[in-house]
């Protein structure tokens, strides 16, 4: 906040105020970003199914480091079990179109409501555990449901299965992106998965930012610092937080479902992953910086720029990950970009708020 | 008595569980640390026991004994030179550095071990058995590892409640500043409670060892049933955690009886059970 | 006589708010000073200060020929600084005899003070040694707390105000102990709030306002008026 406060006769009512959220540097932030997004629509005409491919890949880790930024860094509920919503997203995509031969995109969204129901009905019990046991509870309920769906014959116990061709074949929207673009049906799948979760990706960043900006935002920030005070200004910390513990689950299991669209190949052990849904995640997260919408963006560059060099030295890579990690928690705790922006006063998607004479 | 035999198994089973717990417990008590690496340090023990003895052409015992001193200069480097700097009132640093501690370790362990499996050789005393009635026999083994467990529980006690360092981690973890003024520094009772945690955790790797296979991987199945036996008997108390590490035992060798692919999910419902009823635990001590 | 406690130009922080502005104060061995003041003034970040507690320059602050500004709580114990804190802080995990043990974490002097001459100073926590901590009385509480100090067998004992919420008459009682605890050759620095029974136990006094040295001088030897501006500074 800028300027001084003073008690003047008659109070604030005498003085009209204003707020400004946005600064010049996040203007152009934001042409940028348009320009950016529209590029990234218009790539699929240019770009090889490589690539593509790789872009999913990418921006579903980016989504989900967004989201994971979200419930863990703003919403204090620190999970290392969110594999749980992903795998569940993934395996609710397989049900609905195997079992019950729905569309894959109407499959995606039926998934994802299922994931959150899960996460209504998982939440409450969660939150009878404090803090780091909350973090291990999450995992345990990962790990039962990676159990249960190893139990699950239909979709393939614990070998998992492969998507059916014929549940693909002729998915909606297939046929005209195959036109458009002069592609056969595998690769313009492809380019729907990747339009697909281009779109959830901004969804998902324009909504987690109206949140943080609003006044909901602020009250989660306030039940994670200070619970018992925020109580006592009348927030009603349980409630926000197991709302935006669902909407998350939602979320996730969305990307999940998408994600394993994509692969068309499912199994338990897979889709509940911690490393590949979890670690990578809080890896992506931490050094980028927690608690920035701009930190996850910059993450996922590093991790793809790593991946690309270090994939192939498989433990390693892993290894190095930890490494950085670890340090980047110790030495710089806000990340690459938390560190960088602290020294400049960068922000590219305003927070801050300014208090101004109108 | 097939199902007698199911419920003794669980009960000796819950040793080892008990054992993966104490250090969990001790570290959370004290310092209000959760280690997500706990497992895997478990883990790093094994191997640690199974190098040494490989290396040096040791006893089983003499290995862990080495071990165990090993691991406490461990702990005590590990909480000095990384966790202290993250300790505080965000309890996200130490979860994350945890974390990520885990997967180093596990891939470390890849990188150094390999992904085989192995088993700590203890000769003729991994298949001694007792028959104590026709269809119940109890291996000595297990045995063993359960009798160990409360006899670390009655150490940890007599530490905690008979002597000065117990004194001062009492007070410590009541108040750190006061516990300054008492002359205690609370790095080092910190640093002693990491390592002692980690010498724990070598018993409770040669317990584990000696009866089931290992590999760079099961570290955080470690983790996981240490903390649910932690929950199940309530968080604060050790002989509660002896009594969750039993309940999580028997529910594991019950559901094991009904298809041995229920084992650990068997487990896991128990704790969400127990979560659901009594989300205190069993014996939850008083929490100041 | 050179002084066991020499401050010079004190400052103390916390974090970016200053709560003491360039004290100077001295004690010799054997004395008993009061620091009086109203709340707020700056009377237990002193004591802090003191104590390691708070960090200030190393020349501030001057214990036995040594310059300790710098030093942490821990160090200062083992030079022979001991506080009873405010609010009397004993440990809820501990019983009356287990506070009173870990006193002597540090296990440096022995002398004079040993658990049973605690008990004979203040017997009624004989009964009590086995209670937890938290079920005794204030005035209980209290002996425990300053035991618990005088178990590490300081040079100096700093008591930070040892009379709140209690009784007048518990009070007594425990101000009573105070030529015993002279007479073993620890010298006391005790902050009070209430001047009348400062100064009825004390050699010298200071008095503090918003972190300053306002007064200081023998009690008897200072009018109420004085005492009072200085206290209040109107």
């Amino acid at each position: 906040m800028t300027g001084q406060g003073r008690i003047v006769p008659g109070g604030a009512r005498d003085i009209a105020w204003r707020q400004q959220i946005g600064t010049v540097t996040s203007c152009w932030a934001a042409l940028a970003a348009v320009a950016v997004i529209v590029a990234l629509m218009l790539l699929p005409a240019y770009a090889s199914r490589g690539l593509i491919q790789d872009l999913i890949f990418v921006l579903v880790m980016l989504t989900l480091a967004q989201l994971w930024n979200l419930i863990a860094g703003w919403g204090g509920l620190i999970s290392v079990g969110q594999q749980a919503f992903v795998g569940l997203g993934a395996y609710g995509l397989f049900a609905a179109t195997v079992l019950a031969g729905l569309d894959p995109l109407s499959a995606i969204l039926l998934s994802g409501l299922l994931t959150a129901l899960v996460a209504a009905l998982v939440g409450p019990l969660l939150f009878r555990l404090e803090g780091p046991y909350f973090a291990i509870g999450s995992w345990v309920i990962a790990e039962s449901f990676r159990l249960l769906c190893a139990q699950f014959k239909p979709l393939g116990g614990g070998t998992g299965m492969s998507l059916p061709n014929a549940v693909v074949a002729d998915m909606a929207g297939l046929s005209f992106v195959q036109q458009l673009l002069a592609l056969r049906p595998a690769a313009a799948r492809d380019v729907m998965v990747y339009w697909l979760i281009l779109l959830v990706m901004v969804i998902v960043t324009a909504a987690i930012y109206l949140f943080v900006r609003s006044r909901y935002g602020l009250a989660v920030v306030a039940a994670r610092d200070a619970h018992g005070a925020a109580r006592s200004v009348g927030i009603r910390t349980e409630r926000i937080r197991y709302t935006l513990w669902i909407a998350v689950g939602f979320a996730t299991g969305v990307v999940g479902a998408i994600a394993y669209l994509q692969k068309a190949r499912i199994s338990p052990d897979a889709a509940f992953s911690v490393v590949d849904w979890t670690a990578y995640v809080l890896f992506i997260v931490i050094i980028g910086g927690v608690r920035t919408l701009e930190g996850p963006i910059v993450g996922v560059l590093v991790f793809w720029a790593l991946l690309y060099y270090l994939a192939q030295f498989g433990s390693l890579y892993l290894l190095t990950l930890g490494v950085l990690a670890i340090g980047t928690m110790l030495f710089a705790p806000k990340g690459l970009w938390g560190t960088v922006a602290a020294r400049f006063g960068w922000q590219l998607f305003p927070l801050r708020r300014l208090l101004l004479r109108r | 008595m097939a199902w007698l035999d199911t419920v003794v198994q669980g009960i000796l089973l819950g040793g080892v569980y008990t054992l993966f717990a104490l250090g969990l417990s001790l570290i959370f008590g004290i310092m209000r640390l959760v280690n997500l690496a706990h497992g895997d340090l478990i883990v790093l023990a094994a191997f640690l026991v199974f190098l040494v003895m490989a290396s040096f052409g040791v006893p089983l015992a003499v290995a862990t004994l080495l071990t165990i001193a090993l691991m406490f200069a461990l702990g005590f480097v590990l909480q000095r030179a990384v966790l202290e700097r993250v300790l505080g009132d965000d309890i996200m640093p130490p979860l994350l550095v945890t974390f990520g501690l885990s997967v180093v370790i596990q891939n470390g362990l890849l990188l150094g071990f390999g992904a085989d499996s192995r088993r700590l050789q203890a000769g003729a005393f991994e298949t001694l058995s007792v028959d104590v009635a026709p269809g119940l026999s109890i291996g000595l083994a297990p045995l063993s590892a359960l009798i160990i467990a409360i006899g670390v529980i009655a150490l940890l006690q007599m530490v905690f409640y008979r002597t000065s360092l117990g004194r001062a981690f009492r007070a410590t973890s009541d108040d750190t500043q006061t516990a300054q003024l008492m002359g205690i520094d609370h790095r080092n009772i910190y640093a002693i409670a990491v390592g002692i945690s980690l010498a724990v955790s070598v018993i409770a790797a040669v317990a584990f060892g000696m009866r089931a296979n290992f590999d760079p991987s099961t570290g955080p199945a470690r983790l996981l049933y240490a903390f649910e036996a932690v929950i199940i008997g309530g968080l604060g108390s050790l002989w509660g955690t002896l009594v969750g590490g039993m309940v999580l035992g028997v529910a594991q060798t019950i559901g094991a009886r009904i298809d041995p692919e229920w084992q650990i999910l068997a487990g896991h419902l128990a704790f969400l059970l127990m979560l659901f009823l009594r989300p205190r635990g069993l014996f939850p001590a008083r929490q100041p | 006589m050179t002084a066991l406690l020499s401050v010079t130009r004190l400052d103390a922080f916390y974090g970016a708010f200053q709560a003491l502005f360039g004290i100077d104060f001295e004690l010799r061995a054997g004395e008993s000073v009061a620091v009086i003041g109203a709340n707020g003034a700056g009377k237990s970040t002193f004591l802090k200060a003191l104590a390691g507690l708070v960090r200030s320059r190393p020349d501030a602050i001057r214990f036995e020929g040594e310059d300790v500004g710098d030093r942490s709580a821990p160090q200062m114990l083992r030079l022979g600084v001991a506080l009873v804190p405010e609010g009397r802080r004993l440990f809820p995990s501990l019983t009356v005899e287990e506070n009173l043990l870990v006193g002597a974490y540090s296990g440096l002097r022995p002398q004079p003070w040993t658990l049973p001459r605690i008990y004979e100073l203040f017997p009624v926590l004989r009964e009590r040694r086995n209670s937890p901590s938290t079920i005794l009385s204030g005035g209980q509480q209290q002996m425990v707390a300053i035991g618990r100090a005088l178990m590490s067998n300081p040079r100096l004992l700093l008591c930070d105000e040892l009379s709140l919420g209690l009784a007048p008459i518990i009070v007594e009682d425990i101000y009573r102990v105070l030529p015993q605890i002279k007479a073993g050759g620890t010298s006391l620095i005790i902050v009070e709030q209430n001047i009348a029974r400062a100064m009825r136990h004390v050699d010298r006094f200071y008095c503090l306002q918003e972190g300053r040295v306002t007064l200081t001088g023998k009690p008897g030897s200072v009018g109420q008026n004085e005492i009072h501006r200085a206290y209040f500074g109107a």
